[in-house]
């Protein structure tokens, strides 16, 4: 059973998501998050001032439902289904964490730097959560996809455009794990 | 309605569990992925990959139909460059900033991690934002 607890390794992992791509296909849908974004602005009303959002998001709902679900899975797997062996990162990669005053996991799947009630008295921490999750979102939307819906959906489907967008996604992950982290976290 | 609703909501639900006990919903995995000091992240997004495509080239050829009797049909994306360039470089910024992208976003608020409820809304201005700009933009 504790088995279940642990970290799951990357072919299971890795096979599963791979199978909720096809599940959802053979639902006759696409698998992609984040397009329900663009869903929630509308909801929110966006669609009365920028045509973008005017569109038929009742048409997006079965992929709400997919997010409820995820949530829901998410609450599961945290509350009853850890354990303090988890998030168990390289040594080296903690060693570097130290240096930018960044905790260690110790089984925590966030750091208590960025994302701690505590951290969030900080104006700081409030800006690099928000300007990361701008960039997220006005990324996405211009590339037409994130994680699921390129580099898993458009991969497996042999889209040369996905392949662009991932190339991106990884130049961008590097700028800023080596060119940008180091300045934000430098004491 | 509910019952329609049950079947995305059930595939949700394992996706959540998957992406949390991987951990690829971890600030840390994605700080330790581009760090390249360990395999875990790329393992599990290339055997995703290798499922998907098998499954997809399988769906293909048997043509199989989906779950309502309609031949399948996997979208082609929209032929470009600029966008898939720029734009991806754009989300890979905010992918090792906030550690998250779309899917482990709703994940971790659905968790209980209250602190990602700013990485949501800045998603939503990101996406609201391009939304205004768009047709300024190269695609």
């Amino acid at each position: 059973m504790h088995v279940l607890y642990q970290t799951w390794p990357w072919y299971i992992s890795g096979f599963g998501i791979g199978m909720i791509l096809l599940i959802l296909i053979w639902f006759g849908k696409t698998f992609g998050m984040s397009s329900n974004l663009r869903s929630l602005c509308s909801i929110a009303g966006a669609g009365k001032f920028v045509p973008f959002f005017n569109f038929d998001w009742r048409a997006q709902r079965w992929n709400l439902a997919v997010v409820l679900g995820t949530m829901l899975g998410g609450f599961v797997a945290v509350h009853f289904m850890s354990d303090p062996t988890n998030v168990d990162i390289n040594p080296k990669t903690i060693e570097l964490l130290g240096q930018y005053g960044i905790d260690a996991p110790n089984g925590k799947l966030l750091p208590d730097a960025l994302f701690s009630a505590d951290a969030l008295q900080s104006p700081k921490t409030v800006f690099i959560l928000v300007i990361g999750g701008v960039l997220i979102g006005f990324g996405s939307r211009y590339a037409g996809g994130c994680t699921s819906g390129h580099a898993i959906t458009g991969l497996s489907n042999l889209q040369l455009p996905s392949l662009k967008a991932v190339i991106g996604f990884f130049v961008g992950g590097l700028i800023m794990t080596h060119l940008i982290l180091p300045l934000i976290f430098n004491k | 309605m509910i019952l329609k609703a049950f079947k995305y909501i059930a595939a949700g639900f394992v996706f959540g569990i998957i992406l949390t006990k991987s951990e690829a919903v971890s600030w840390y995995r994605i700080f330790e992925m581009f760090q390249f000091q360990s395999f875990h992240m790329y393992g599990i997004i290339s055997v995703a990959i290798a499922t998907g495509l098998i499954g997809i080239q399988l769906i293909k050829r048997k043509k199989v139909k989906d779950i309502k009797g309609n031949p399948i049909v996997v979208p082609d994306k929209e032929k470009g460059n600029a966008r898939y360039w720029i734009g991806g470089t754009i989300f890979g910024l905010g992918w090792a900033l906030a550690g998250a992208c779309p899917g482990p976003i709703f994940i971790l608020i659905g968790a209980g991690y209250w602190s990602l409820l700013f990485v949501l809304a800045g998603a939503l201005i990101g996406t609201f934002l391009y939304g205004v700009i768009q047709r300024f933009l190269p695609h």
